[in-house]
């Protein structure tokens, strides 16, 4: 019985040549991300910028979201989006924070409801964020991404050298920019689960990214004289396999929350799916070579404690 | 790494059996499981409002009312103070910013005041400071006989903690007269109220009746001066103008200070009037409330009086003749559930100061269930796939791997009815993403098993190295992600935590399933058939 192979055994890719092509192409995406987030902006959800949310459905028959439209521009709510959700009669109605504090937001709700009315639409989610709150949420969740990721750096320091620590956090540190980048361009609705799915995606980055660099720093142990580049091409033709089996086995699993989900989650399982792929490229291409520009020192060297251990552990 | 005590083998069955009898309540309906014997473990999943449907609201104490009512009544104590024989002369006496001023005209008598005003400091019993009781207000004397009061932190602080806590004892038995299911109120940070309705149908009459403060008084109307004067220049001293609810509103001039308020009120019930057969609110006063309503309709016969709720007339009825045994009716033009819900509200009482909604998410039991259902196919489907991928990818370790995915799932589902976490949608990603992920492990391990084997070591050699190198591997990979569902959880808030939830419990079985149970899995092989070549 043969299996299923998609990467054949002892692949000889020399990773580390692509990495004058991979640098500059993750630079350069990196800085159109950023441009891009300060000239567009992302497209924050209610959750970040306070308003209200309505998703109806018609009960008869498919929702007339031109009308709905008008009948609603008409009750000078400020910035009301109408738009289609997953189905014909599904319909979610965006309202704009509104001015007077808090009470105000309630009052739209009502507004708007009365306008609808209350036979032949079914109010499925009604969702309201003060603008106090949704400060709160946005400090809260910039706070999240971002002790992670100093959590994370300090564990891997811990177990490695700084330089994987370095390597592992600029990865990952790439992965949230230009899925960012990804929500400002597309327009994704940027809301809370889109910080629950960024956090997904540094956890994800830093599983591969530590696959990869366990194995670099056991072939250190081995191959004492390999030059670095070449030890590098090693420990990742080494993992290629399973790198490449545990994405799509994730991807599997994604796609189908993507496509039979629901609308809820579907910009977040999209989020998640964009993580994986740039997580993937970026412990291959990016954390991987940039041990070489961080001048990750041999066995041997003065700092060399976590190696010699490491050393009686794998005799 | 493929030999096993007795004992370890006992405990990895107990563990991977543990998931199957933990998530088993979930397969029967709720009579069915509480009918079971105590000692069965009967824990449910409990699903987030975003799967059951329900209300979330976010209330917080409108400080600024509490505030602005508060030194309203300070000036009103001050006054009457100041006025007590002998009189003490004044100027200015009114709320400036975040307190109250007054200005004593004669410098001589300002250690008089002051002595007679000490106590509107009113020291405060507080537990979290220990004996020392801490002082609503400080008074401050300034040049020319100026005392202002203003209110300390501590003070305000513990004054809205207590506000949050009558709000919370108010709001519940509000809902519980409602009847609606399983309701958690909760105090959030220290001006904020939580009301959690899972199941909810109606919520915009759950809101309704929560966020209404329900103050009631009953207020003589001022009829000395014509309405539309009063409107137009100004309402004469101690009066104001109010109006009705009525679709227009009816103004009337009524005295400011109330005769009578809801606090004096025992009983309040719906009921039909008599006569017009017009749903009404009936409503008993307390004996000393009685008395006085009773002196007050004798000496008004013939006069209207005004009932407030929340700074609206909802009724102005005339006094026909004595009310002497302490009830009355309220008829308001109400609907039928709307005199039910003020009698609900008139018998929970009043909220001590004014709730602002600041967030509000209600799910619909409709979009409840089809992400329920949703969510189900998605991880069956998701499931599948991977199962018949490392099937075809592994052959034989991959009937391992899947067995191990199996027990898996049993482990986070019993985890997480065990424990008592809420399921929610984000939370049904974390388990789909877990079943990608968690063959993740196993896949480290056969590719270094495969790798070990080419590099010429026996079968069992290669098996054994495979386990004990990837080890490293998987735990260096799995706590990193583990600290990082361990963040969101403590940083994140309702769907997002379930999500985090599930995301470290899954990281937590994955190591147990994918490494040591698919470890035991092997062992039992090796042993069995005593294996020349891996085949992978």
């Amino acid at each position: 019985m043969r299996y299923l192979r998609l990467i054949p055994d002892d692949t000889k890719l020399r990773f580390m040549t692509y990495r004058w092509i991979a640098f500059p192409v993750s630079v350069t995406a990196m800085i159109a991300s950023l441009v891009l987030f300060a000239v567009l902006g992302l497209n924050l959800g209610i959750d970040f910028k306070g308003g209200s949310l309505i998703e109806i459905r018609t009960i008869d028959g498919p929702a007339d979201t031109g009308s709905i439209r008008s009948s609603l521009g008409e009750l000078n709510l400020g910035d009301v989006q109408v738009q289609e959700f997953g189905a014909p009669d599904d319909v979610l109605i965006r309202i704009e924070d509104q001015e007077g504090g808090e009470s105000a937001q309630q009052r739209a709700i009502t507004l708007i409801r009365g306008t609808l009315g209350e036979e032949g639409v079914e109010y499925r989610r009604v969702e309201v964020v003060g603008p106090r709150v949704s400060g709160e949420l946005a400090e809260a969740g910039t706070i999240a991404v971002v002790v992670a990721l100093f959590a994370v750096l300090l564990y891997i320091w811990f177990r490695f050298e700084w330089q994987f620590a370095l390597g592992a956090v600029a990865a990952t540190i790439h992965d949230v920019v230009l899925t960012i980048g990804m929500f400002s361009i597309l327009r994704l609705d940027f809301t809370l689960a889109s910080i629950a799915a960024i956090l997904t995606i540094v956890g994800y980055s830093l599983n591969d990214t530590v696959v990869v660099y366990d194995r670099v720093r056991e072939n250190l142990r081995r191959y004492k004289k390999m030059p670095l580049p070449q030890l590098l091409d090693l420990s990742i033709n080494n993992t290629l396999s399973r790198t490449v089996l545990t994405s799509l086995t994730t991807l599997l699993a994604l796609f189908a929350l993507f496509i039979f989900g629901g609308e809820v989650i579907r910009s977040f399982v999209f989020a998640m799916i964009w993580g994986i792929f740039v997580g993937t490229y970026s412990s291959i291409f990016i954390a991987a070579p940039l041990l070489i520009h961080l001048k990750l020192k041999r066995g041997g060297s003065k700092d060399g404690g976590a190696e010699t251990a490491g050393a009686a552990e794998a005799t | 790494m493929l030999y096993f005590a007795r004992w370890k083998i006992a405990l990895i069955l107990l563990v991977a059996l543990g998931g199957f009898v933990l998530t088993a309540p979930n397969f029967f309906s709720r009579e069915t499981v509480e009918a079971w014997p105590s000692w069965v473990p009967g824990k449910q999943l409990v699903l987030g409002l975003d799967l059951q449907g329900g209300v979330y609201l976010l209330y917080e104490v409108d400080s600024a009312d509490y505030k602005n009512k508060r030194l309203k009544t300070l000036v009103g104590d001050i006054r009457k103070l100041l006025r007590d024989e002998p009189r003490i002369g004044y100027t200015g006496l009114g709320i400036q910013g975040d307190g109250v001023q007054v200005r004593i005209r004669d410098t001589a008598k300002i250690a008089d005041a002051e002595g007679r005003l000490r106590d509107l400091r009113n020291p405060l019993e507080s537990s979290v400071f220990g004996s020392d009781p801490v002082d609503e207000f400080q008074m401050e004397t300034g040049e020319g006989g100026l005392i202002r009061f203003s209110f300390t932190e501590a003070g305000l602080s513990h004054r809205i903690r207590s506000i949050v806590s009558q709000s919370i004892e108010v709001i519940r038995r509000r809902i519980d007269e409602l009847g609606t299911t399983e309701p958690s109120i909760q105090r959030q940070g220290e001006d904020r109220v939580l009301v959690e309705a899972p199941g909810e149908k109606d919520p915009q009459r759950l809101k309704s009746v929560i966020g209404q403060t329900a103050q009631m008084t009953f207020h003589m109307v001022d009829v000395s001066t014509p309405v539309q004067q009063a409107i137009e220049s100004r309402p004469p001293p101690g009066s104001t103008v109010m109006y009705t609810t009525d679709d227009p509103p009816v103004p009337y001039v009524v005295n400011e200070a109330p005769l009578l308020s809801g606090e004096d009120l025992t009983d309040a019930q719906t009921g039909f009037d008599q006569q017009t057969n017009e749903p009404v609110v009936t409503f008993r006063f307390n004996t000393a409330g009685a008395r006085k309503f009773g002196l007050i309709t004798q000496q008004n016969v013939g006069r209207p009086f005004a009932i407030v709720l929340d700074g609206e007339i909802i009724s102005a009825p005339v006094i026909r003749e004595p009310i002497l045994g302490g009830s009355g009716q309220i008829s308001g033009n109400f609907t039928v559930e709307g005199a039910n819900d003020l009698a609900v509200l008139l018998r929970a009482g009043a909220l001590p100061a004014r709730l602002t909604a600041i967030e509000e998410r209600t799910v619909g039991p409709g979009l409840g269930a089809d992400s329920i259902e949703a969510g189900e196919v998605a991880s069956v489907i998701g499931m599948l796939a991977v199962v018949v991928f490392m099937l075809a990818a592994y052959g034989l370790f991959g009937i391992f791997a899947n067995a191990a995915l199996i027990v898996n799932m049993f482990l986070i589902l019993g985890a997480l009815s065990a424990l008592g976490a809420t399921l929610t949608l984000p939370g049904i990603a974390g388990i789909v993403l877990t079943i990608g992920m968690a063959v993740d492990a196993n896949v480290l391990i056969f590719e270094r098993i495969r790798e070990e084997a080419r590099q010429g070591r026996s079968a069992i050699g290669a098996i054994d190295a495979g386990f004990s190198r990837a080890l490293g591997t998987i735990l260096d990979a799995n706590i990193t992600t583990f600290i990082s569902a361990v963040i969101l959880f403590q940083l994140g808030s309702g769907p997002i935590r379930g999500f985090a939830v599930t995301l470290a419990i899954g990281i937590v079985t994955t190591v147990f399933s994918a490494f040591t149970f698919t470890r035991f899995l092997v062992a039992q092989w090796v042993k069995m058939r005593r294996p020349t070549a891996v085949p992978l």
